[in-house]
């Protein structure tokens, strides 16, 4: 029993993390159908900046988050305004190739500052809870809680605000929307702040929980949450969301009943299976062109 | 005829270029890990190497055959991958037409690069690569005649820590979680489940990920569920801390033991109190009484402010057995070089005593096991075959 619930906390955790990444993708998605590939390396920058702030200058944990969020949403804005910005108008094809570029520039920047894996120091003492054989860390609880705080608040954002309403608006028709007096390029540009500060905070939550960081550390888990986003739905927020505990639950599932080994082969196996079934991911709806 | 000057000049120019390498300078061939997954180990490898060279030319340079030459590096990156080390083996041997090469020290590199200086018969000598496969040829398994390592081999390593879990920590029920898409990783956890066995012991669980994953809860909680009584752990440096401190905090108190790939100092930062008390294999050890050693110790911390690791000594134990073997040959040719390295014995290294027999070339030492302890590598006992 205790072994079951330990493995579901783990589920949790990982997805939880998938989920803030994905978000990343699928806001950009939504506004300018474009996969922003550079965002697992502005997650591994949020990382980064968690390691600055908190090895080299000492700060507590509430100043380490802002600064890791506010850098990387500062990123994800210049990013957006000096290499997406002047191919907006230009085949989609040149904007994936130029976003493929950003990430291997960030990557090899930062990897030429500092190509060792660094440590990053405790921000918050760990404390184990043991309930008969069930540990629960109190980082795990940290990660979870606020990646759910922070779902909740985009998903008001989003829903509730003016700000939010342009954004979906500006989702379903970028051409017409300036006509109605919607500031787009500021939209678009708080649009990436969003996703990119997600992606900072998820950074990180993920150099407290993993404290090994290392400039290659977005690749991967960015191609995951990228597929996360994909299975939810891409450009559907909700869905991104779903689709991070999603691929959390399969990894951990296909990890708990089959060798290790077998871990990634057998949750993309099932991932491509449900997208042969559900080609717009679970909650994404098919984009019909008007002639 | 202007065109028939110009051919003229560029031929000069290319004679010129061709002469500069001189007849007193030999060229010698580094590759190491500089960038990629494990730069620590690539510049440790370059460190000594450079105070290897530094020491032989401050010296008037190598007698070969009653003449001095001076020794010229040509370093090279393999940024840890396979592709990489092979072109910069090439590029070493074509282009700088290099007398032996040092290196790569991974052997995911070491063995594509082996195969290269195996058919351009250059002598290779690998410090670190612990995988069968960089000194024997897979498909025919027969020894590679130039191809040569410092270090002893991972069967070796693999049986003697599984000897000594089941000795030394009198644990009969091990688990194993390690990197699958390392090679060298691979072949340690399973000799070492295989002598394990043999040996009367039970594996749990043999768990794997694949590299650059930092989630290892879900492999750590499958191991605790089976209740081993130490876990093996032949995974890099980088790794390491992670897994550790996942171990902890799923409650998991027994020993854990790592092999080879431990033995990088940034371990013990990337660390910090989580590593205490844990063994690991090592080919090297700074506070070892043997001959040489402080000596070696020394002149590395003067002028790189660090203790050498694994990798600077296994690289200046390279370079060694090179100058030894050059010195015993008469004149400065690949061929003669190699034949001298297989007859060297009892070589007095920094890693131990290094002896190689005649058509292998995998060397005969000792397995040092270090214990981390008060925040150091510390000795803890040598293992002799």
């Amino acid at each position: 029993m205790a072994y079951i619930s330990q493995q579901l906390l783990n589920m949790l955790q990982l997805g939880s993390i998938y989920a803030v990444i994905a978000l990343g993708y699928t806001m950009v998605y939504g506004v300018l159908s474009l996969i922003n590939f550079a965002h697992g390396d502005i997650f591994m920058v949020g990382a980064f900046l968690c390691f600055i702030a908190a090895g080299k200058l000492h700060m507590p944990f509430v100043p380490v988050i802002l600064v890791a969020v506010a850098g990387t949403a500062l990123l994800g804005v210049g990013v957006e305004r000096f290499a997406y910005r002047p191919l907006r108008d230009a085949p989609k094809v040149s904007a994936i190739i130029t976003a493929l570029g950003v990430g291997v520039f960030i990557e090899n920047f930062t990897l030429a500052l500092s190509p060792y894996p660094r440590h990053v120091p405790e921000i918050l003492p760990v404390v184990n809870w043991n309930f008969s054989g069930l540990t629960v860390s109190s980082i795990q609880v940290l990660i979870v809680a606020l990646s759910i705080g922070l779902m909740v608040v985009l998903d008001f954002i989003v829903r509730k605000t003016s700000y939010g309403m342009a954004m979906r608006a500006l989702s379903w028709d970028i051409k017409t929307l300036p006509l109605m007096g919607v500031p787009v390029n500021t939209i678009v540009a708080l649009t990436f702040a969003i996703g990119a500060g997600f992606g900072g905070a998820a950074g990180t939550m993920y150099a407290m929980a993993f404290p090994v960081i290392d400039p290659y550390m977005g690749i991967m888990i960015g191609w995951k949450a990228f597929i996360a986003a994909v299975v939810g739905g891409i450009g559907n927020i909700r869905g991104a969301m779903l689709g991070g505990y999603i691929l959390g639950a399969v990894e951990t599932l296909a990890t708990v009943a089959l060798p290790s080994t077998y871990r990634d082969f057998v949750a993309f196996t099932l991932l491509l299976i449900l997208l042969v079934f559900r080609p717009n991911g679970i909650l994404g709806v098919p984009k019909t062109i008007k002639v | 005829m202007p065109r028939l000057y110009g051919s003229a000049l560029i031929l000069a120019l290319l004679l010129l270029g061709c002469t500069k390498a001189d007849e007193n300078t030999i060229q010698i061939g580094v590759i190491a890990e500089l960038t990629g997954d494990i730069p620590a180990v690539g510049a440790s490898c370059k460190n000594a190497a450079e105070m290897a060279v530094k020491a032989v030319n401050t010296a008037g340079g190598i007698d070969i055959g009653g003449k001095k030459y001076t020794i010229k590096l040509q370093v090279e990156d393999s940024a840890g991958r396979a592709e990489q080390a092979a072109s910069a083996a090439q590029k070493l041997i074509t282009r700088d037409k290099v007398i032996a090469v040092i290196g790569p020290n991974a052997s995911s590199g070491a063995i594509p690069a082996s195969e290269i200086a195996e058919t351009s018969k250059v002598p290779m000598i690998s410090p670190w690569s612990t995988n069968p496969k960089t000194t024997i040829d897979p498909r025919t398994g027969k020894q590679k005649s130039y191809v040569f390592r410092a270090c002893y081999m991972d069967s070796f390593q693999g049986s003697v820590l599984a000897a000594f879990a089941m000795g030394h920590l009198k644990a009969k029920r091990a688990a194993t979680l390690y990197d699958v898409t390392s090679e060298v990783l691979k072949g340690q956890a399973e000799v070492f489940k295989r002598t394990l066995e043999e040996k009367g012991g039970t594996i749990t669980g043999v768990e794997t990920y694949t590299a650059g994953n930092k989630d290892f809860t879900v492999q750590m909680t499958k191991i605790k569920n089976d209740n081993p009584e130490l876990i093996f752990l032949p995974t890099y440096y980088s790794d390491v801390p992670l897994q550790v401190r996942q171990a902890k905090m799923l409650g998991i108190e027994v020993p854990i033991l790592g092999s080879d790939a431990w033995g990088s100092h940034d371990l013990l930062a990337l660390c910090g109190k989580d590593c205490e008390g844990y063994f690991f294999s090592s080919h090297f050890s700074a506070n070892s009484t043997a001959p040489g050693v402080k000596k070696f110790v020394d002149d590395y911390k003067a002028i790189y402010g660090s203790i050498p690791d694994d990798v600077a000594a296994l690289t200046y134990d390279s370079f060694g057995i090179l100058f030894e073997a050059m010195k015993k040959s008469a004149k400065p040719a690949s061929e003669d070089i190699k034949n001298a390295i297989q007859k060297i014995t009892g070589f007095q290294g920094v890693t131990g005593n290094i002896t190689f027999h005649e058509g292998s070339g995998d060397p005969e030492k000792s397995v040092v096991i270090l214990q981390i302890k008060d925040g150091e590598f510390k000795w803890f006992a040598d293992i002799k075959p």
